[in-house]
């Protein structure tokens, strides 16, 4: 099944988990999905695989900035009229304080969806959604 | 004393950076291995692998991959150029533009120097590419913090024997 078809199969169910299992790298960091309502906030539960750090220990801070592109990518998905992979551009991340070895949170915000580029705001937190670990914003093509 | 031994540098450089690398596990999952260091930076290869696919379509790799693999380099150059002394440094910021998809199946390298080393914080900067570095998959430039601590994970956790 394409993208395109699990994307719109989803939006009938309301039910994310096969888009994020369609994808091999979003199954390697472990990430998940959940709906809130409207609102989605996407999971990276805590994993011995996304270590970076060996001795606080941290998550790799390739596996969070993986994480937020991830999580930019499927949320511009579930909006796209014809869903097909956005395409990022650029990514600005700004690490916070480290990603300690416990579950993370992801929220994006998309600033300006143009025709053509999207700007996505994410931010990522543990513990709680006032103290973020890391902060980015990226630019995302659309077709 | 310690500058007498310059010829011998490379070496110890090069265990020092690869006992680094095997210590940080999602590295290792991801397979990264240290290529080639130069006078200025270095070369990391992240290989082709189904886990790191973005796009089940294509095939292509996700851009993540390509982030954990600049990330870790430029940490590595970092190291590089606070050598012979070693210090934790995490990642302030990093910045990665994307070029061009990367192309199925084939591996990315990244080549990262540390460009500028102050006594808080060290920039580092470098490209990821396939076939040659004129024609970049991702710009990237990241900055660290210098923490400071003369104690560094390898060397203080228990399974540091085991990384090498």
């Amino acid at each position: 099944m394409s993208i395109k078809d699990i994307v719109h199969r989803c939006r009938e169910t309301n039910d994310y988990a096969s888009l994020v299992s369609a994808i091999p790298y979003a199954c390697t960091i472990g990430m998940g999905c959940m709906k809130a309502g409207d609102e989605v906030i996407f999971t990276l539960p805590a994993n011995h695989s996304n270590i970076g750090n060996p001795t606080l220990p941290a998550i790799h801070g390739g596996v969070l900035g993986g994480f937020i592109e991830q999580s930019a990518q499927l949320h511009l998905l579930m909006m796209m009229e014809t869903p097909t992979f956005p395409k990022v551009v650029d990514l600005s991340i700004d690490y916070l304080s480290a990603g300690l070895f416990r579950d993370s949170f992801a929220e994006c915000k998309v600033l300006r969806m143009g025709r053509r580029i999207a700007n996505v705001s994410v931010v990522v937190w543990q513990a709680k959604k006032e103290e973020p670990v890391a902060t980015a914003r990226a630019h995302l093509l659309l077709s | 004393m310690s500058d007498d031994k310059a010829p011998a540098q490379p070496l110890a450089l090069e265990d020092g950076l690869n006992m680094f690398l095997n210590g940080v596990k999602h590295s290792m999952v991801l397979g990264m291995t240290l290529e080639e260091i130069t006078p200025e930076g270095l070369i990391v290869r992240l290989p082709y692998s189904d886990k790191i696919i973005g796009n089940p379509d294509t095939g292509v790799i996700h851009g993540g991959a390509i982030t954990s693999l600049m990330d870790q380099a430029c940490g590595l150059a970092v190291a590089q150029a606070m050598s012979p002394d070693f210090d934790i440094t995490p990642t302030i910021d990093l910045r990665i533009d994307y070029m061009r998809p990367a192309e199925p199946p084939r591996d990315v390298f990244a080549y990262v120097t540390a460009y500028r080393k102050t006594r808080s914080v060290v920039f580092a900067r470098g490209v990821a590419y396939q076939d040659s570095r004129d024609q970049p998959i991702a710009h990237c430039v990241a900055n660290f913090m210098r923490m400071g601590l003369s104690k560094v994970p390898w060397q203080a956790g228990p399974g540091a024997e085991a990384a090498s």
